[in-house]
């Protein structure tokens, strides 16, 4: 084994990896009970002092939830879940902060640690970010800005009881409170999560982003986050995750609704860096979630674009459902497995209506004993005349223990449909890491590069701000791959 | 200084050197020149340390210290370079990047301070004038795409980027057409000068009229059989190696 990469290993041992953001903040929080149960359901929505509405549909959510089974047709292997072992709320002590002075300084610290200023003058220029820490939105930065051309920017808390009628027309109108058993789940005990409203014919201004930190023990995080794009509207919006290092599991169940009326653009990124386990499997975030795109506008177009590269277990498969004429989905993905994670992500682009397209790039990198499944179904419906989707569909395996599978589900009753798969399956090759290291570079950094330049056709779809630290966080997951 | 003394080597457990013995004070290019299957590509892969050749004994020392200890990077930055006989295509990766990376990789391990993009590009755009190549040369992906010569002229850039003190060149000429054999030619003459020297590899004397070496070796299975001035090229290239192994 080169020096190199021994001392790198050494370190990992040592610090528990590359993980950067596995600190936790000390916090006085207040828990609603472990276990779960119709009280709890009614206990969550009386914190949130949610509408009877609201109940109702957490209560319908929480009935269908118990008569489901967790879903078993993925490729992930997972001790069975108690749910009555968890808490489903936790929210730091007091009442809710009003402004950002009222923000707990230690909140303020944590999110600065991060790379996440909250404080509006220190912010990254051009992005508004809402900060959910566990159970609660704790800030959400320029909402002034925003609202003057019309944009709601808030937790989902919020807009609950100042924009029900909003809400109640669109929540669950993508995912059904039923669709499974995770947005089941998700649908009885949501607790924040970012609500996102652009008018008709408004371009937003601003990258939004929500900033998704786990801190509490035994808790679990089940944020909602509802995206709408009026006829004409235009929006990027970008989430981040993080979560301290543990030996145990921990659950994220999150729901994600996006809705483009005519010729409006949604534009969702992520990037996932849940802690991901230590490098014998130990811990990490089990990613358990439901993302949906409606386009139900003609000429509308929703883009997934996603970086994963944290979690144990990755579950997702962020969908488009083309209902409007001449709509458009994307999925561009880049999914990271090292040492014990398992992903199996992928995505559902289902034509409904003529002439509409979707691209899906998805590249899977694994390393370590980790195992990556690409999922994808393709589905032309009789009345989707001329539709058109291309997959491009890549693995890269770094080492001889890890695993790459690719499982597409193509469903076509068009005749006049056409679809197309294209797959590769390939090696780091040693002579592309001789012919960096010969040039200087270290087997990490030439690692690095390589995985980039495969990655490059998904990367350069992110936002500009959020390139550049996806391709260190790339890096920084694979340390310790290779020797 | 390079120094090798009774060099052997291995590629899966087949003996490919049988002890070499080559000094190339610094200064000086020396050429390599032999029959197919001779040694040749072994040797410049042995002196770059890539795996999967196996020294069995001998020596290797650069400037007094042990090469053969060395991770291929860690040469690098001591100012080995390898120009490849197939360099290799990094999809995705953009050139100048690439270049960027391994220049500053190298900077940042001889403690010299790392080039910014702006003073990186105005170093690369100097260099591919002097070696009359395209501008979006540095744009496209490493190798991806690149005809053969071209391939060929990005190892010289590389080169004249990275200004090592010690230039492994592995049929460099190859492929080449005349005119970018000239220019080859002359990114590796510009950077002759006593601190520079080089290993040049070639099965063909041509190379040598526009690099012209102080020393010409033969190289014949997998030891050196003959060594001389440059018109040992000119007699190599009117009666050919057959016979050489026997001398």
């Amino acid at each position: 084994m080169p020096a190199v990469t021994e001392t790198i290993e050494t370190i990992d041992r040592l610090s528990g990896g590359g993980y950067k953001f596995g600190f936790e903040t000390n916090i006085e929080m207040d828990f609603v009970p472990k276990g779960l149960n119709e009280d709890i359901v009614r206990l969550i929505s009386a914190k949130k002092g949610e509408p009877e509405w609201m109940l109702e549909w957490r209560l319908k959510a929480w009935r269908a939830w118990q008569g489901m089974e967790d879903p078993h047709w993925a490729r992930i292997r997972h001790p069975r879940i108690d749910y009555q072992d968890l808490h489903y709320y936790a929210a730091p002590k007091g009442p809710p902060p009003k402004s950002l002075d009222e923000v707990d300084p230690e909140l303020l610290k944590t999110y600065d640690k991060l790379g996440i200023p909250l404080n509006e003058r220190a912010a990254l220029a051009g992005v508004a970010v809402d900060a959910v820490f566990d159970s609660v939105s704790v800030a959400t930065t320029f909402r002034e800005s925003l609202a003057k051309v019309g944009v709601i920017f808030c937790p989902i808390s919020e807009a609950i009881r100042e924009h029900p009628d909003l809400v109640r027309k669109y929540l669950g109108s993508v995912v059904p409170a039923g669709d499974n058993f995770y947005a089941a789940l998700n649908s009885a005990v949501f607790s924040d999560g970012s609500f996102v409203f652009i008018p008709r014919g408004v371009r937003c201004p601003m990258e939004l982003s929500t900033y998704f930190r786990i801190n509490a023990r035994n808790t679990g995080q089940f944020e909602r986050t509802l995206i709408i794009a009026e006829a004409g509207a235009h929006v990027s919006y970008l989430e981040g995750c993080t979560a301290p290092m543990r030996d145990e599991n921990q659950l994220h169940a999150a729901v994600v609704e996006l809705v483009a009326l005519d010729e409006a653009t949604i534009k969702y990124s992520t990037v996932q860096n849940w802690y991901p386990g230590d490098s014998q499997g130990r811990g990490g975030i089990y990613n358990f979630v439901t993302k949906r795109g409606a386009c139900r506008g003609r000429k509308s177009k929703i883009s997934w674009t996603q970086v994963e590269t944290g979690s144990a277990i990755t579950w997702k498969y962020p969908s488009c459902i083309l209902q409007g004429e001449g709509s458009t989905g994307e999925f561009y993905s880049v999914a990271v497995t090292n040492n014990f994670q398992q992903a199996d992500t992928g995505t559902k682009m289902i034509h409904l209506a003529p002439n509409t397209t979707s691209t899906i790039v998805s590249k899977g990198i694994s390393a370590g004993q980790s195992n990556n499944t690409y999922r994808g179904l393709v589905r032309i419906m009789p009345r989707a005349h001329g539709a058109r989707n291309f997959t491009q569909c890549d693995s890269l395996l770094i080492g001889d223990r890890c695993g790459a599978h690719t499982v597409p589900y193509i469903e076509s009753r068009n005749h006049s449909a056409k679809v197309e798969h294209e797959a590769t399956t390939s090696k780091i090759a040693e002579d592309q890491l001789f012919y960096c290291r010969s040039r200087g570079l270290s087997e990490e950094d030439a690692v690095g590069l390589i995985v980039n330049g495969f990655c490059r056709d998904v990367l350069k779809e992110l936002p500009m701000e959020f390139a550049v630290e996806a391709q260190k966080l790339l890096a920084v997951s694979l340390e310790g791959s290779v020797g | 200084m390079l120094e090798i003394k009774g060099l052997t080597a291995t590629i899966a457990d087949k003996e490919i050197l049988r002890g070499i013995d080559l000094t190339v004070p610094d200064g000086e290019i020396h050429a390599i020149m032999g029959p197919n299957g001779a040694g040749k590509s072994t040797l410049s892969y042995v002196l770059s340390g890539r795996e999967g050749y196996e020294v069995t004994g001998g020596s290797v020392t650069f400037d007094g210290r042990d090469l053969l200890a060395m991770e291929p990077e860690e040469r690098a930055a001591a100012g080995v370079f390898l120009a490849f006989q197939y360099p290799v295509e990094l999809p995705g990766v953009g050139n100048a990047n690439f270049i960027r990376t391994a220049l500053n990789a190298v900077r940042r391990a001889r403690g010299e301070k790392e080039l910014d993009a702006v003073g990186f590009l105005k170093e690369a755009r100097g260099a591919i004038k002097l070696l009359h190549m395209p501008d979006d040369m540095l744009k496209r992906n490493v190798n991806v795409g690149f005809s053969g010569g071209e391939k060929k002229r990005n190892e010289i850039l590389q080169m004249a980027l990275l200004k090592p003190s010690l230039a492994l060149l592995d049929e460099t000429d190859s492929g080449l057409d005349i005119d970018a054999l000239k220019i080859v030619a002359e990114g590796v003459n510009a950077l002759r000068g006593p601190n520079f020297s080089s290993l040049v590899i070639t099965h063909y004397q041509r190379l040598l009229d526009h690099i012209v070496p102080d020393r010409v070796h033969v190289l014949a299975a997998g030891r050196i059989v003959r060594s001389g001035g440059p018109e040992l090229a000119l007699e190599l290239e009117a009666h050919g190696y057959a016979g050489l192994e026997a001398a």
